[in-house]
């Protein structure tokens, strides 16, 4: 199953803010009560988003300005506790195809890299500056350009860092291992055969 | 003396471990790893075994993987079906694919169920020089052993069940020395509270921690497993321990550890994995033991942690505006007040349980100060085993009775209230006292509950007085 290449994703941005957003907070545990991936983008943020009655809260996800949006962008740390897959699963399922923060935490940087979604670094000023030019206009497009490492919005262009590994995956369509991960069963079994236990 | 002739330096545990384990490097550069034990539970599981059937793939090495039930499974009563048909569904998921796939399952009915980081070590599967993983963030819990454990997405199950194991890089080595002798009333929780404070909650990323030190040395294996359980609440993927005479008196005579001459062979195997001497670390920090004072958590991420004798810091005292933010939000999340004293604060349930420490040394360490005590008024105060096994030993000692006179509820073996996707639940905006390992907002199941982590013994001294409270004064803890 050959796998898209990732050159790069467009589209508009939504920005959460703050640092250290963790996984229970982008999906609480009691939505994992799930055999299947399937459906999980309506509990995406759900606490911060809905009160007890299922009202908005007024979060930006649910700002009609940033309907749509592809890219979401936030602070230090993003994605940081659990390992819980179903995080990247319910930004992915509500139309996130890429993130934009000053750092992610590596678990959760790994799950979005094997579903496809790049997860880019960049300084907290420049996050800043694309949040205001969003808030300014949310129809503005932001381009990640995965092969030149850079972010470009509104005229400006930012280069980017992300995790070593990651992009060239991405870029060459091996993004999900699996695949070449099957090639080694000889070796595999020669290793396995090796251990002692 | 081993020669240090043709190398210019030693190696760490970590480097010979995945080493050893190593398969080959991905045409993408990173490292096929092979995985020695997979884990697994109800949760991040049932989805990779259907990602498997719909790609029409084969479980590679079925006897490689343990199965357990753990984080929805009720502590009150475990009859099934289960109240909620949910929880249930999962189960049986689990249950059909182990049958399907011959996957060992340590279900209800075998005696030896419980949380998956608490049943891989006490039936001896998780062992020194190993590469674990488990689809659950804890799994660092294992590298008290002196093993490579690393937790994975539901993705990376699906590989480590297709083919044994994963395209992962390298981390990089910090050695964290913890100098001295812990005080009085001083558990492997504050420690790691206190590691987490100081290098913050995302130093660790890139990271593998590796802990060391006269402290470290004198711990035994639950408090190891306490301190590398949290590695990850610092940013550490894994965290873990060099492997030592306690590691192996430990594992000694535990079901699934080699026996006879394999187990003379492992232990000499055991003795080189540890790193050397002369290992280069991509970092070193050193640690005060006696810096170390009983340590609580007062806001929404574990690093914001501070002493039991220490005030709630207020917004103007933070260093710069995303700091100043930060605490401004977990102040208003937790309505504490800036500047105020964290010993005192009033509580609504103490939890004592999960994979951070509900095992037996836990247990024993609270049934003694809690003996001829009893929990304040008002107070809901849960004492939740960490597995089956657990339970009985704890019952075999009498500890039970100790509890259940003191006032706290004596369980069933789950992860209960650390994460609230079974029945045990805080309601509104409860102050929950929890020996577990995340203060994340909505963490304990409701949205406005507020957590504050610390040792075992502290959510005993606060369960007795119904608010925060030094342990070491409660009990008459001293040197």
């Amino acid at each position: 199953m050959p796998l898209e290449k990732i050159t790069q994703v467009a589209g508009t941005g939504v920005f959460v803010p703050g640092d250290d957003i963790d996984t229970d907070r982008i999906i609480p545990a009691r939505f994992m009560k799930c055999v299947t991936f399937d459906g999980l983008g309506q509990y995406l943020f759900y606490d911060v988003r809905f009160d007890k009655a299922g009202h908005t809260l007024g979060h930006p996800l649910d700002n009609p300005r940033h309907k749509g949006a592809a890219i979401l962008l936030s602070g230090r740390n993003f994605g940081c506790g659990s390992s819980r897959e179903h995080a990247p699963q319910a930004l992915r399922k509500s139309g996130i195809r890429a993130l934009i923060a000053e750092s992610f935490a590596e678990i959760f940087a790994g799950n979005c890299t094997t579903l496809g979604m790049p997860c880019v670094q960049l300084p907290a000023a420049e996050v800043k500056k694309i949040a205001t030019a969003i808030e300014a206009d949310p129809q503005m497009a932001i381009r990640i350009d995965l092969a030149a490492s850079t972010v470009s919005y509104a005229g400006s262009t930012a280069p980017f860092k992300m995790k070593d590994g990651a992009r060239e995956a991405l870029l060459a369509g091996e993004w999900d291992a699996l695949a070449q991960l099957l090639g080694g069963k000889e070796q595999v079994a020669a290793l396995a055969a090796q251990l002692g236990y | 003396m081993p020669s240090n002739k043709g190398r210019t330096t030693g190696r760490t545990l970590f480097q010979k471990v995945w080493g050893a384990h190593a398969v080959r490097v991905l045409p993408n550069g990173q490292t096929q790893l092979l995985i020695g034990l997979h884990l697994i539970h109800e949760v991040t599981s049932p989805q990779a075994f259907g990602m498997l059937w719909d790609l029409k793939l084969n479980v590679a090495c079925p006897q490689r993987t343990f199965a357990t039930v753990d984080h929805i499974i009720p502590t009150d009563n475990q009859a099934e079906p289960f109240a909620d048909p949910l929880a249930q569904g999962m189960l049986d998921a689990l249950r059909s694919a182990c049958k399907l796939y011959g996957i060992k399952f340590f279900d209800v009915a075998s005696g030896q169920q419980g949380i998956v980081h608490v049943v891989g070590p006490e039936l001896g599967l998780t062992q020194p020089g190993l590469t674990i993983a488990c689809g659950d963030s804890h799994t660092s819990t294992h590298g008290a052993f002196g093993a490579i454990a690393l937790g994975i997405g539901t993705g990376q199950v699906r590989d480590v069940l297709a083919t044994q194991t994963l395209a992962l890089s390298p981390l990089k080595v910090r050695r964290i020395n913890v100098n001295g002798k812990l005080g009085p009333g001083i558990c492997a929780k504050d420690v790691i509270l206190h590691i987490i404070r100081t290098l913050g909650v995302n130093g660790g990323t890139g990271f593998a921690y590796e802990y060391g030190g006269s402290a470290i040395d004198a711990l035994d294996m639950e408090e190891r497993m306490t301190l590398c359980n949290m590695s990850i609440e610092g940013g550490a993927r894994a965290g873990y321990v060099n492997p030592d005479k306690t590691t192996f008196a430990y594992l000694k005579g535990r079901k699934y550890a080699p026996k006879g001459a394999a187990w003379t062979k492992a232990v000499k195997h055991w003795k080189t994995v540890a790193s050397d001497r002369d290992a280069a670390y991509d970092d070193t920090v050193d640690i005060d033991a006696k810096e170390i004072r009983p340590t609580v958590t007062w806001g929404t991420n574990p690093g914001q942690a501070l002493c039991v004798d220490e005030n709630v810091p207020a917004p103007e005292s933070a260093k710069d505006a995303t700091e100043r933010a930060a605490i401004t939000e977990a102040l208003a999340y937790m309505k504490l007040q800036p500047g105020a004293p964290i010993k005192g604060t009033k509580i609504d349930v103490a939890f004592i349980g999960s994979c951070t420490n509900g095992r037996l040394s836990d247990l024993r360490e609270v049934a003694r100060q809690v003996k001829g005590r009893h929990v304040a008024p008002g107070i809901k105060a849960l004492i939740v085993p960490g597995s089956m096994l657990v339970k009985q030993q704890a019952a075999e000692e009498g500890l039970d009775k100790v509890f259940k006179e003191a006032g706290f509820e004596w369980r069933e073996a789950g992860c209960s209230m650390c994460l609230a996707m079974n029945p045990d639940k805080l309601v509104g905006d409860q102050v929950c006292a929890s020996s577990s390992n995340r203060n994340f907002k909505g963490r304990q199941g409701s949205p406005a509950g507020r957590t504050l982590l610390m040792s075992p013994l502290m959510v005993a001294a606060a369960a007795i007085e119904g608010r925060v409270a030094d342990a070491r004064e409660v009990f008459g803890l001293k040197a």
